[in-house]
């Protein structure tokens, strides 16, 4: 039945999402390098940059999956952990930037000589170093999730009480970051970095590292995921997505089981957030804008919560449609057209565009073995939604 | 049927004098029940008698104002929240049938399946063969083997009904308390369920509430009947029923 988490047999749909993630990670930074521009075959580096911007989202609707789709957490406040995870990897490279800034102060980040700061406050201390910085990266936002979540779900906050309350978080946290006293640069953020590990972040070489990385936290993302939800842990979180009180007459401790994967969650967000800040180039107050975590729940629906693959597939169609969007005449509209979207979503796809398939693919398998049930093979109906925990809602 | 009285002679289940109020309305007042261990008691009365809050505080899900509640004589409930009664051996059935609809009903035994509860040993558990037999033998009680492998949410209601006895079969508690068991099931449904109850009840000791008569009366145990929240007549359930104050308030002339 489930064999230990990690190495588990992978399904028919978890093996073609892994093998389209590392194609893409692999083959794209290629055909940029190894191609002269005038080849038709090569990708230009600001595709690089855009399709690691939305692999980074991938990331983060897959932490989103992991609490709404799977446990019924509907945070809005995801993107606070993603811009934290940002933060701390802006603040690597700021340090990074040293004399070659516009101050030329080999210490201190541009903005806190403009302000006239005599020494590094204590919470910018050791993000000199990458390693140290890597694992702020997951400390900050799991920490946050960790004691909000403590909080919250101690107290029993559920549903859209908790939804409200993450979206209060992610705007405190924008007007926090506002203040140029809080020390994060203010209103400009974290921007001008010059290069990572001491590789320049201008080189194209670097942009299609960061694109591998990011596909290979993708891949490893989805792993852990899904290691969660067929564990027997998943079968828990799906119970009390579904009938909450039931499972603590059962013995579980819910609220910590809600806290083990908001935590959890939170950290895959802030890995998203560190590998967007370098592609993007810049990390501000902005990203903790409510709206933006609003936008990465409706990724998350449109392509089918708990699916995992459903999640990243939806970040990838919304992101790439509001590229197009936005660079043309339709521009001033994208936003009444996301609204439509996420209204025809919940009204005409409840299940997502995955879950709507898995649903149209079990019907055909099922119609086909009772058409033919001589040639029903045991092994065929698990063709693509043979997923030990089975993403569809009950009807 | 009530064979286990010699067993112990303290009580299993222990209320006294509890009380339990709502916005000033006394959904439980001055609630005074024992059970035996190896006891199966019927708990009948008129809606609003208060029986799912008594079960409500048994189960920690509501605290009383005042009383005590001790569970083996020496554990006092009303400190606990549910997850720790629950661990400690106290099942419970809820009136409306409540199983995990999107899993399958392996499944769901196997989430009630006495076990180590906390996180991470739900997320390293591994498949144990104690377990699957265990499980096996309560599909076969609750004669749910053929669907074993179907979505619980696609199962009939009596099935549900059935398939939550058989959750609470598998926390293997001390005292299981069954809310409304029968309720929509056919007269055959009805029977069976009374059937199982009894099998239970040869080691478990059982509280079931009941609207249905009937069904009360194929059980053959002692019954309580609650009214305004407190305990209006106990005895068999000739006695109850001939009660006259149980007929003006629940049985009806």
């Amino acid at each position: 039945m489930t064999a230990f988490p990690l190495t588990q047999k992978l399904e028919r749909s978890a093996t073609v999402f892994l093998a389209v993630v590392a194609a893409a990670g692999i083959l794209l930074p290629l055909l940029n390098l190894l191609l002269p521009d005038s080849s038709p075959l090569h990708v230009p580096t600001y595709l690089i940059s855009l399709f690691g911007k939305y692999v980074c989202y991938a990331i983060l609707a897959l932490s989103i999956d992991l609490v709404w789709g799977y446990c019924g957490i509907l945070s809005l406040g995801h993107g606070a952990f993603f811009a934290l995870g940002g933060y701390a990897m802006g603040m690597y490279l700021m340090r990074q930037i040293g004399p070659r800034g516009v101050y030329a102060n080999p210490i201190l980040p541009d903005f806190m000589v403009f302000l006239n700061w005599k020494s590094l406050p204590w919470y910018w201390q050791g993000f000199d170093m990458f390693w140290f910085a890597a694992i702020m990266v997951l400390l900050v936002p799991g920490l946050l999730a960790f004691c909000f979540g403590w909080l919250a779900f101690r107290s029993r906050v559920t549903g859209v009480y908790f939804s409200i309350i993450t979206q209060a978080m992610t705007y405190a946290l924008l007007l926090a970051f506002f203040r140029n006293d809080f020390g994060f640069g203010g209103n400009n953020g974290l921007t001008d970095f010059k290069d990572i590990l001491g590789f320049s972040l201008q080189a194209d070489g670097t942009r299609a590292a960061l694109f591998a990385a990011s596909c290979l936290a993708l891949a490893l993302g989805f792993l852990i995921c899904r290691s969660v939800v067929n564990s027997k842990l998943g079968k828990v979180l799906l119970a009390i997505r579904d009938a909450e009180s039931r499972t603590r007459f059962l013995g579980y401790r819910v609220e910590s089981y809600k806290l083990f994967v908001f935590t959890l969650s939170a950290c895959l967000a802030g890995v998203a957030g560190a590998l967007y800040v370098p592609q993007v180039g810049i990390i501000n107050p902005s990203e903790f804008a409510p709206g933006n975590s609003i936008e990465a729940v409706i990724w998350v629906a449109v392509g089918g919560r708990g699916t995992l693959i459903g999640a990243a597939l939806g970040a990838f169609a919304v992101n790439y449609a509001k590229t197009m969007f936005t660079s043309g005449a339709l521009a001033p509209y994208w936003l009444f057209l996301l609204g439509a979207l996420f209204v025809f979503v919940t009204l005409l796809l409840p299940k997502g565009l995955l879950g709507t398939f898995y649903a149209w693919w079990d019907n055909r398998v099922a119609r086909r073995g009772a058409n033919a049930p001589s040639t029903n093979n045991a092994e065929d109906p698990a063709y693509f939604a043979d997923d030990a925990v089975k993403p569809h809602m009950a009807e | 049927m009530i064979a286990a009285d010699s067993r112990r002679t303290s009580a299993l289940l222990y209320l006294d004098g509890v009380h339990v109020s709502f916005d000033g309305f006394h959904a439980i007042n001055n609630l005074s029940l024992t059970i035996a261990p190896g006891e199966m008691r019927a708990i009948i009365g008129p809606n609003g008698a208060g029986k799912t809050t008594m079960m409500d505080i048994i189960t920690g899900k509501t605290r009383p104002d005042e009383g005590d509640v001790l569970f083996d004589g020496r554990t006092d409930l009303t400190r606990l929240d549910e997850a720790e009664i629950a661990e400690l051996g106290i099942g419970r059935k809820f009136q409306k049938p409540t199983v995990f609809e999107s899993q399958s009903v392996d499944d769901n035994l196997l989430l009630a399946l006495r076990d180590d509860r906390r996180v991470n040993a739900t997320l390293f558990w591994r498949p144990k063969a104690s377990g699957a037999e265990r499980i096996d033998e309560i599909l076969e009680t609750i004669r749910l083997k053929d669907s074993r492998h179907a979505l619980a949410g696609s199962l009939s209601h009596g099935q549900k009904q059935w398939l939550e006895i058989g959750m609470l079969l598998a926390q293997n508690p001390k005292l299981l308390l069954v809310d409304e068991p029968v309720a929509g099931m056919t007269d055959v449904e009805t029977h069976q369920t009374a059937e199982l109850l009894k099998t239970i009840n040869r080691d478990k000791t059982v509280i079931v509430v009941e609207h249905d008569m009937t069904f009360v009366r194929e059980l053959g145990v002692k019954v309580t009947c609650l009214h305004e929240g407190s305990v209006l007549a106990e005895g068999s359930i000739d006695q109850v029923s001939e009660n006259e104050r149980v007929v003006e308030v629940y049985l009806g002339r």
